[in-house]
């Protein structure tokens, strides 16, 4: 069992950049779900609205990339604009149906024949992120070592931008919930009709919450689509939002740094559960096989398994997550 | 007394003309006429169902009339939604009371001020053009807590109150958005003695500040006590209209509607 090996990638998945996109898109669900009381069940449709944004304006109509990044924030605004004019006005769990509807929609629709043109169906769109890493002061191909940490020049220079953004995102986001603005959203998540009554247009904020979060998960599915240097329309898929609540809801909902701390603790749990099981002495391997065969696909679907139980008990003995409080979370009961 | 409530002390401030409002086949508000005075303290009552709540969702635009015309000094605000009523002075407070459970004492207080610059979303993310305000909003709120006895609530979460202290927070948040009218939905309901006293203390105070009181109430102690006008509906139409002392002796408003406390000596108030 090769625990070196074991470490190295467990300590690289803990700020790696799956933890850096789930981290942005769950920044964007905390806006929505943790602090205007949004149910949001289709956070993987704004991620695949910023990612679609800029593969489609430089694989379909050819534009310079920067100029579908700029595309692809629109487009995720437009999104939340439309969905949010029909259902926010109405009760919460219209919210939630539509969206986890129109993120399965945007799915299909981008994988079917017909929009193969624009989106490249099942192949997606590849090749399109050239000129960001153009700019990496880092040699693509190398290997960089920082402590325990290792990844490739490409990761580094993806990582670097990405967690910069992460952070500004964050501060941004905690400025806003520190103001007189943040207050009315989490007046508006308490009892919509006792801000209405204070003066507060509780469709315009609840409006403004759905552009913002759904922005910021447009951004982590540009992140994320950049990193992979490709488009692909099955990635986009509703466990991905439900990973992404878990991790919120891991790191303890409408709390500032919970969904980088959720993001980050539920994935290393994974990689490292997941490169564990792969790395097993030859005697345990062998005596667990007559239970369950320890193939590449039982294990993708074993880590799961055993992070779930992890998930229980953490629902058990800690509901509120690494970061809620207790004391809130009790007045629910009320 | 506001600048221009003075000017016009003689104009009712709220007015509904044909008001109607059917659920289905159900007539639930049918008023013909109702002019509610200014700077007085006006009580809504009657028996159960008699339609007075949905009046209130109808005057503060939580309910739409199917036809009528209601005023607000003067203008017609018919089918405006709530927070432009609040934003014209008449707010109101809920039978269940609403606080913000998961924001403090503080908070729920500041949030009913009204025009903030740090509520708009780019103000927001510049603290320097919203701080001042704020602390002018947060010393208007903390004395408006203290006029209400709140002061050691300050800093606790709302949801940690009892449900006498949460009317009051419901109250003294709704005076932050300095209305001409305020409109309480059973500001008594489920209040103890002790705090219930000093709630009739606030709320009879209230007319001297230049601001109109409408209220529903099913305690006629209360209604008593405390009312300039008494206004009695059944069955979504208005049956009479009075001071207390006249509602107390017309006959036909104490047998139908006040079944329960006829011949009980109203003037027994154990509250007082």
């Amino acid at each position: 069992m090769d625990w070196g090996f074991i470490f190295e990638r467990t300590f690289s998945a803990m700020i790696g950049p799956e933890v850096m996109v789930y981290a942005l898109a769950a920044v964007g669900l905390n806006v929505h779900f943790g602090y205007t009381g949004l149910m949001n069940f289709g956070q993987v449709g704004f991620m695949a609205a910023g990612a679609y944004g800029v593969g489609v304006s430089v694989f379909w109509l050819g534009w310079n990339f920067w100029v579908g990044v700029l595309f692809s924030f629109v487009y995720s605004a437009v999104l939340a604009l439309l969905l949010g004019i029909p259902t926010l006005r109405l009760r919460a769990d219209y919210l939630s149906l539509v969206t986890i509807a129109a993120s399965e929609s945007i799915r299909l629709l981008a994988r079917s024949r017909v929009m193969q043109p624009i989106t490249g169906g099942v192949e997606g769109v590849n090749q399109f992120a050239g000129p960001f890493y153009d700019l990496s002061p880092f040699e693509l191909g190398k290997f960089y070592s920082f402590g325990p940490f290792k990844y490739l020049g490409r990761d580094v220079w993806v990582l670097l931008v990405g967690w910069t953004l992460l952070i500004l995102v964050t501060l941004m986001v905690r400025a806003l919930m520190k103001s007189p603005w943040g207050r009315t959203l989490r007046a508006i998540r308490e009892d919509e009709d006792a801000a209405r009554a204070l003066g507060k247009n509780a469709y315009f904020y609840k409006m403004q919450s759905l552009m913002l979060g759904g922005m910021i998960g447009g951004l982590a599915g540009l992140l994320q689509v950049v990193q992979k240097a490709s488009v692909q329309a099955d990635t986009f898929n509703p466990v991905i939002t439900f990973t992404i609540w878990t991790m919120l809801i891991v790191g303890g909902v409408g709390r500032i740094w919970s969904p980088i701390v959720g993001a980050s603790i539920y994935w290393t749990l994974i990689v490292f559960v997941e490169n564990t099981l792969r790395q097993l002495p030859d005697g345990t391997r062998a005596s667990l096989e007559r239970t369950i065969e320890l193939s590449d696909f039982n294990i993708a679907m074993l880590r799961f398994i055993l992070v779930g139980a992890g998930l229980l008990l953490l629902a058990r003995f800690r509901p509120q997550g690494i970061f809620g409080s207790r004391e809130e979370m009790a007045l629910d009961r009320r | 007394m506001t600048a221009d409530s003075a000017a016009t002390d003689n104009a009712p401030v709220v007015t509904a003309t044909n008001v109607v409002k059917t659920f289905g086949g159900l007539r639930a508000v049918d008023v013909e006429k109702l002019e509610i005075r200014r700077n007085k303290i006006t009580a809504l009552i009657g028996p159960n169902g008699a339609g007075k709540t949905t009046f209130f969702n109808l005057l503060t635009g939580f309910d739409q009339v199917d036809s009528g015309e209601i005023t607000l000094d003067g203008q017609i605000i018919t089918g405006r939604p709530p927070h432009q009523l609040a934003g014209m002075g008449m707010v109101r407070t809920f039978q269940l009371t609403k606080v913000l459970s998961k924001l403090s004492t503080i908070e729920n207080m500041k949030l009913g001020a009204l025009n903030q610059r740090g509520e708009k979303f780019w103000s927001a993310l510049v603290p320097g053009s919203w701080t001042k305000q704020e602390r002018e909003v947060e010393a208007r709120a903390d004395a408006i807590l203290k006029r209400f006895n709140l002061t050691h609530m300050r800093d606790e979460y709302a949801g940690t109150m009892s449900g006498g202290q949460r009317k009051l927070l419901e109250m003294a948040r709704a005076l932050m958005t300095e209305p001409r009218v305020v409109m309480l939905d059973e500001p008594m309901a489920g209040v103890n003695p002790a705090l219930a006293q000093s709630l009739l203390e606030l709320i009879k105070a209230l007319p001297a500040e230049g601001r109109t009181v409408i209220f529903v109430e099913h305690n006629m102690d209360v209604v008593q006590e405390i009312s300039d006008w008494v206004v009695v509906m059944a069955e979504g139409r208005i049956i009479a209209e009075g001071t207390p002392a006249e509602i107390k002796s017309n006959k036909a408003v104490v047998d139908a509607y006040l079944g329960a406390h006829h011949g009980a000596d109203l003037s027994q108030v154990e509250l007082s």
